[in-house]
């Protein structure tokens, strides 16, 4: 819990944690984690913070000239400039190529100081979406559903068959004829529900069984 | 405050009119993520007080000229619902609900990290459902669980309760009866791991003595809220919890 005191054996203060009197306490809602000397917390939920480098799924919220606004689920919308897209676009002609609501794959170019966000679509498998499912869950879960080496996201896209991407930001887009990809959206959910098992790879396996 | 009844609010054996003793706070009960459309939410009782906090960001800052470009912006709004009291509210924000819209903001800014989320604006809404004075301190402990529940990063979380006076005694969590009829009434919030005092307010008449006492009754409350704001937390998220990463 924000506040709790995690450590006062003078272990170094980690992501979300905060020093006062020389103890470390919970900067968030989530889970003590120890590493080497470090203490941190590992949050439940809370918007996403966009980092460079991350792919990310991003649904068009607006259409400028020159620009479209992205919703990357962070506080903040992110820009798309039409130099960073791999078409040639004419300023103004922009709604042409990218709609509203429209679904794009991107990568975070680079977050500044006051977290002004510049993303782009110009890189290899970058493209719009269309077509298939959007699933969306916590983004720390993310990682869960990658798995150590992409072995939980190989996992289920042997076994369903389907196209998988999934965003750093908690989106995750399927596709693959209808049956298969109910299998995998519940497999997600799975995964969702019960992060903290064990063997949880195992268990979704049997589930798409 | 002003008014005056024959009722005896406090007899001689230290017994209030509804069972309690001095020091006891009304019944509590908190549930944390309750809307499944807000970011962060939590429903609280104490007493016949029921009261709903929404929380939604960090969000793009609007009005834009609000924006901060240090740190996120807290807005909050409390609101009382007509059906709340028996005497029909007026919907729509009075001064009242505006002042305690700004006191629960600036509470809330000194737990919340903000300086993380720059021109960004978190947007907390507190509705009354149901009233029976010391609505603004459930108003401020639901709106801690809501954050907390929302992920937003924060020191800590604010337990607030009402302490004041009554037929001569000092009280604490005053009821309806006890706030209209009674001597003092001093709203108080704490962040409780370094016992700072983020909301202080007061009406009425009370010696230096009595206030002390008052502020220590509160303060001790206001620890065995944090509690019950943690349980409902706890519950929350226990049967989801992220095993610790060893990926």
């Amino acid at each position: 819990m924000p506040g709790d005191v995690l450590d006062d054996s003078g272990m170094a203060s980690g992501s979300n944690t905060y020093l006062l009197d020389g103890r470390v306490h919970a900067g968030i809602l989530g889970v003590r984690n120890v590493f080497q000397n470090t203490v941190s917390v590992i949050p439940f939920g809370g918007r996403y913070m966009p980092t460079a480098g991350d792919l990310v799924i991003g649904v068009v919220e607006d259409i400028g000239p020159s620009n479209w606004l992205i919703d990357i689920n962070a506080p903040y919308p992110a820009p798309l400039h039409v130099n960073e897209v791999p078409w040639k676009v004419e300023f103004g002609d922009t709604s042409r190529f990218i709609g509203m609501e429209d679904v794009l794959m991107l990568k975070i170019l680079s977050v500044d100081e006051s977290k002004k966000i510049q993303v782009t679509m110009k890189d290899s498998g970058l493209r719009k979406i269309e077509g298939g499912q959007l699933v969306e869950i916590a983004h720390p879960k993310v990682s869960r559903v990658i798995g150590k080496s992409g072995s939980m996201i190989q996992m289920i896209k042997n076994m369903t068959d389907c196209r998988v991407f999934v965003g750093q930001n908690g989106r995750i887009w399927i596709d693959g004829d209808r049956e298969n990809v109910q299998v995998a959206v519940d497999a997600i959910g799975l995964i969702d529900a019960q992060t903290q098992s064990d063997n949880l790879t195992d268990r979704v396996r049997e589930f798409i069984e | 405050m002003s008014g005056h009844t024959e009722m005896t609010l406090v007899n001689e054996d230290g017994v209030r009119i509804d069972g309690r003793t001095a020091d006891q706070h009304r019944p509590v009960h908190i549930e944390a993520g309750v809307l499944s459309n807000a970011d962060g939410s939590a429903y609280l009782e104490i007493g016949k007080n029921k009261v709903l906090a929404a929380v939604y960001g960090p969000r793009e800052c609007h009005p834009r000229h609000l924006q901060d470009p240090t740190k996120a912006i807290i807005q909050c709004k409390y609101n009382m619902q007509s059906f709340s009291v028996s005497d029909r509210k007026r919907p729509g924000p009075d001064r009242r609900s505006i002042e305690i819209s700004k006191i629960i903001a600036e509470a809330l800014e000194r737990v919340v990290l903000t300086e993380l989320y720059p021109r960004a604006s978190i947007d907390v809404y507190i509705e009354i459902l149901q009233a029976n004075a010391g609505t603004r301190c459930a108003g401020l402990t639901a709106a801690a669980v809501a954050l907390a529940d929302a992920g937003i990063p924060m020191r800590d979380l604010v337990p607030s309760i009402a302490v004041g006076k009554a037929d001569g005694h000092v009280l604490l969590d005053l009821n309806k009866e006890e706030d209209n009829y009674g001597e003092a009434d001093v709203p108080v919030g704490i962040m409780p791991s370094t016992d700072e005092i983020v909301l202080l307010q007061m009406d009425g008449d009370m010696t230096r003595e009595e206030f002390d006492t008052a502020i220590d009754m509160a303060f001790e409350a206001c620890h065995e809220l944090c509690d019950i704001q943690k349980a409902a937390l706890k519950k929350r998220y226990d049967t989801g919890a992220v095993r610790e990463g060893s990926e």
